[in-house]
């Protein structure tokens, strides 16, 4: 198959600006999927996303466009997740294409998202297409948004196709710039094989199906091949690509294709994004560069909230890390949770999406704790500890220095709202570095923030004070030295380990007011007064007091009918299986979530 | 021969109280007669077991329905199927409205020697609230009529958290009941039980908060012990040796039977109820009953109960938990919830009021 038939692109674009209409509506051009088998959004296929609006995992899917040359081309569509958490998800497909098309909002314009998407496009040197979406929209300003495409990006936009994905308006000319703009792949078949792994995913029939980007060479059905991160070898079973519903095994896969492998792999774990796939018996010289080991950066302990479910838990979480090697998990226990998981996720929404799934799909009802980042702590003794649970952080005495991960954080907006977001950032202790204005009316806004201070909700709040208007991104950028101390809440006078976090010293005093609000409102009052304290060290800083029930009696007892006092009994036996018994406290789960959600 | 209690359900009213869940029907006549003659076959059923019987009552319903000719034949089949012991408790709960002195004298042959008068206030307001039939001088006359006629022995009920009901209020009942010549109150606190009328017409939206209610309940124990009243149970005082021996029997796990529509029984090792339908009830040659409990006065159940008592729950008659009890009694009565004298538990007034909790956290 002669390469300058292939196209291989991406579509970038923020939430909601229409990604998916924009694939679907490929789809059905190409004649892919007829339309009666077309459901919406075809290529979002978890529930999640579909609600959410986001593409969790990547997907590729194979597509035949006959041109207005005459000539038949065979298109690959690569869908990139488009959140900061998978950014290194994102930069991996975007490795595997030559192009991106870039879909902006006609009437919302450039958001962070895209921009940094974009940025990354222009890195891995992808021919970028711009297509100005939802022309039909009463709002829509097709000149004003490719203007600042131009200005933003500093890309030709001014004959951007004009496009309604959602009435079909225009599709057709976004597949001629992808004959006409997005060159051809390159690569040679006979070469040593060299495949670029940019997703996979767990098939209970199949094993591990990894999805690859040739880049080089020709890969077989009986082929051993190596994968040369972790150094195994696996055996061909299927290579082929997808359509727009299922694998069609074709075989083999040559330089500049993209498709997938099945090799009876038993664990993800192997097949780590980003991994160079070669042949084992004639391997390449050197693997594809840019590969690392994605890791974690918000951790959070996730228990079961009936004790009996651990064993179920243990289950749910190791069927989501066959699909999702970023997801870690170990044991822990909690004095007050119980045995539950300490988990590590990429980001934020990575962290909502495992909960959500954990909950949803394998209908567990779960406990989480406050998240946490790494701390790095160095001992007066030199020693160096990496600290991402608060019940692990070292005696004050014991610690010379400590520091906290800080990320770049760029903010897209319109200009009415600086002013909050400024306040906001200022009051998460962010650093302001510079602001530019896009155009007239929208502005970007870069600031360095303590990646603990947006962990909790700063987006939800960010959001909600730009009316929903600003878009938010950022990167890591290593630690600084920070004043940080370990707040523990006390219950009765006891410690409750789930409860404690770590925290800027100037902000523990507000942080401890509110959990401790917070607590009064979502403990019920009960047999004894519960006192409520946030202690640092020793220290108490903030107390609140939930007084005792006055009256829990049935006065009537009576005729000689204690049935309904016997099923009293046995409804309270019940319900103590609901609340966490923390000496002769019993707390709901509602409030360890509460504490959680302090400003929102 | 083992002793029981015998309980009655009379199953009739003149009208359905709004707060009233126990079982009744309309009064007819000709139900009444068939009644009658069901609870004779069913007492009669028990002939054979030798039982000797020390406490009746007849409960409702509105028992003082029953006309004296029919008292009489149900106690004279209580006497011919058990044996009554001479110094027998026999009481009767009777509406104040439907007292007369016929009536007395008619309850008073028939054996009965308790009276338990559904008073509940004795303030205007609060009986019309309640859908009672009777005026607070009513009910006064309605008890001393019987004390006159020679009753000995007169319980009345007193109804507090009332909607709008004030401690002032509640102390005016309170003074204006225990002038009268009773030896017995057992007074409750309001509660909106599903399906009654108060329920489906939202009285529970207007009752007063739990802390009122608990402010109400404290105020009410104090004026009645220094009435002279003790308190003995949750929700029942009495002038010292007027305790109700009848419904003791159920808080200290002993046997009783229950005949009559809904009726519930503790005899012969089991707890069962009877089918709570009239019709059925005066149709079977005996009453229809279904088992509650396979084995009861079980340690949970004993303690439950026991504590609902103001003389306690021994140790001594739960040695296996002894400890596990004694743990949990610091913090008891640290909080003035209970009182411990090394050997019996019990509660105080503020512990009755907290009673399922602090029931709940000893024997769990």
């Amino acid at each position: 198959m002669a390469n300058d038939n292939i196209r291989n692109f991406c579509i970038i674009a923020h939430i909601d600006h229409g990604k998916s209409t924009l694939a679907d509506r490929i789809l059905e051009k190409t004649e892919t999927v007829a339309i009666r088998d077309m459901e919406d959004q075809l290529l979002d296929n978890m529930d999640i996303e579909r609600e959410r609006g986001i593409t969790i995992k990547a997907r590729a899917v194979r597509l035949k466009y006959t041109a207005k040359d005459g000539k038949d081309y065979i298109f690959n569509l690569i869908d990139t997740p488009g959140h900061v958490d998978f950014n290194y998800e994102v930069s991996r497909s975007l490795a595997a294409c030559e192009g991106a098309i870039l879909v902006v909002d006609a009437s919302q314009g450039i958001e962070a998202q895209t921009l940094a998407n974009t940025y990354l496009a222009i890195e891995h040197d992808l021919e970028v297409v711009p297509v100005v979406n939802k022309i039909d929209l009463p709002s829509a300003e097709p000149e004003r948004v490719c203007n600042e495409v131009e200005t933003v990006i500093g890309i030709p936009a001014m004959d951007a196709p004009r496009i309604s994905a959602k009435m079909g308006t225009n599709i057709e000319e976004v597949l001629e710039r992808i004959v006409t703009d997005i060159p051809a792949p390159k690569g040679d078949p006979e070469k040593p094989l060299k495949a670029l792994i940019f997703d996979s995913y767990y098939d209970s029939y199949k094993g591990v199906i990894i999805y690859v980007r040739v880049k080089e060479g020709t890969v077989k059905v009986g082929d051993n091949i190596r994968l040369m991160a972790t150094g195994s070898v696996f055996n061909v079973v299927e290579a082929g690509f997808m359509d727009a519903t299922s694998l069609v095994n074709n075989g083999s896969l040559e330089a500049g294709e993209v498709g997938y492998i099945a090799a009876s792999i038993k664990s993800i774990g192997d097949t780590q994004v980003g991994d160079t796939v070669t042949n084992d018996e004639r391997p390449c010289d050197e693997p594809l560069p840019g590969y690392r080991k994605v890791n974690p950066m918000v951790f959070s302990g996730i228990y079961p909230a009936d004790g009996a479910k651990y064993g179920d838990l243990r289950e749910a979480l190791e069927k989501l890390q066959l699909n999702d090697a970023s997801l870690s998990f170990e044991p822990e226990t909690s004095i007050a949770l119980g045995f539950g998981f300490r988990c590590g996720f990429l980001g934020l929404l990575h962290m909502e999406i495992i909960q959500e799934r954990l909950e949803r799909e394998y209908n567990l009802d779960l406990i989480t704790t406050a998240p946490s980042v790494i701390y790095k702590v160095t001992m007066t003794n030199g020693e160096v500890q990496y600290i991402d649970n608060p019940t692990n952080y070292p005696d004050p005495a014991l610690i010379q220095t400590a520091e906290e991960p800080m990320v770049k954080a760029s903010i897209l907006s319109p200009s009415d709202y600086v002013g909050n977001i400024m306040e906001l950032c200022q009051d998460r202790r962010g650093v302001f570095k510079d602001m530019k204005y896009l155009d007239d009316t929208r502005v970007e806004l870069h600031y360095e923030l303590p990646l603990n201070e947006i962990v909790y909700d700063f987006f939800d709040v960010l959001k909600s004070r730009t009316k929903g208007y600003a878009s938010f991104d950022y990167e890591m950028m290593g630690y600084s030295p920070s004043k940080l101390v370990k707040l523990d809440i006390l219950l009765n006078g006891e410690v409750v380990d789930a409860l404690s976090f770590i925290i800027h010293a100037d902000k523990a005093y507000g942080r401890a007011r509110k959990i401790a609000e917070k607590l009064k409102e979502n403990i019920p009052r009960q047999l004894f007064e519960v006192p409520i304290q946030a202690a640092i060290g020793g220290k108490i800083i903030a107390r609140e007091t939930v007084k005792a029930v006055r009256k829990d009696v049935l006065a009537k007892c009576y005729g000689g009918d204690i049935t309904r006092k016997k099923k009293l009994l046995e409804k309270q036996k019940e319900g103590k299986k609901r609340m966490r018994q923390l000496g002769t406290v019993e707390v709901p789960q509602e409030a360890f979530m509460s504490v959680l959600k302090l400003d929102s | 021969m083992s002793d029981t209690g015998i309980y009655i359900h009379v199953p009739f009213c003149a009208r359905k109280c709004g707060y009233c869940d126990f079982y009744s029907g309309k009064y007819s006549r000709e139900d009444s007669e068939g009644y009658v003659k069901a609870v004779i076959r069913n007492l009669e059923s028990f002939s054979s077991e030798e039982l000797s019987a020390s406490t009746v009552y007849f409960g409702g319903g509105t028992p003082s329905l029953l006309s004296s000719q029919q008292l009489r034949l149900i106690m004279d089949s209580v006497r011919s199927s058990f044996q009554l012991l001479p110094e027998a408790e026999i009481t009767l709960e009777a509406n104040p409205s439907t007292i007369n002195d016929e009536k007395l004298s008619g309850m008073l042959e028939a054996g009965i020697n308790r009276l338990s008068l559904g008073v509940q206030s004795m303030n205007s307001d609060e009986l019309r609230f309640l859908g009672r039939s009777h005026s607070p001088e009513r009910a006064e006359k309605a008890v001393r009529d019987a004390a006159a006629a020679g009753f000995g022995n007169i319980s009345c009920d007193l109804m507090t958290a009332l909607p709008g009901q004030t401690e002032e209020k509640l102390l005016c009942s309170i003074d204006r009941l225990s002038e009268l010549p009773l030896q017995h109150i057992s007074a409750y606190i309001l509660k909106v039980e599903e399906g009654t009328p108060f329920f489906h017409s939202g009285v529970g939206e207007i009752l007063p908060d739990d802390d009122s209610s608990a402010q109400l309940y404290l105020t009410m124990v104090k004026a009645l012990e220094e009435r002279g009243f003790m308190q003995y149970e949750v929700s029942n005082f009495a002038r010292p040796g007027f305790e109700s021996r009848h419904n003791s029997r159920y808080w200290k796990c002993q046997d009783y039977i229950g005949i009559g529509p809904s009726a519930h029984s503790c005899h012969g090792g089991k707890r069962y109820a009877a089918e709570a339908d009239i019709r059925s009830f005066i149709a079977s040659p005996l009453q229809e009953v279904y088992v509650t409990d396979e084995s009861p006065c079980g340690f949970e159940e004993y303690s439950m109960l026991r504590l609902r008592l103001k003389e306690g729950l021994r140790l001594e008659d739960v040695q296996e938990h002894r400890s596990d009890i004694e743990k949990k009694l610091p913090q008891l009565m640290r909080e003035g919830y209970a009182e411990f004298d090394g050997e019996t538990v019990s509660l105080t007034p503020k512990g009755f009021l907290m009673s399922n909790s602090v029931i709940e956290y000893l024997i769990f």
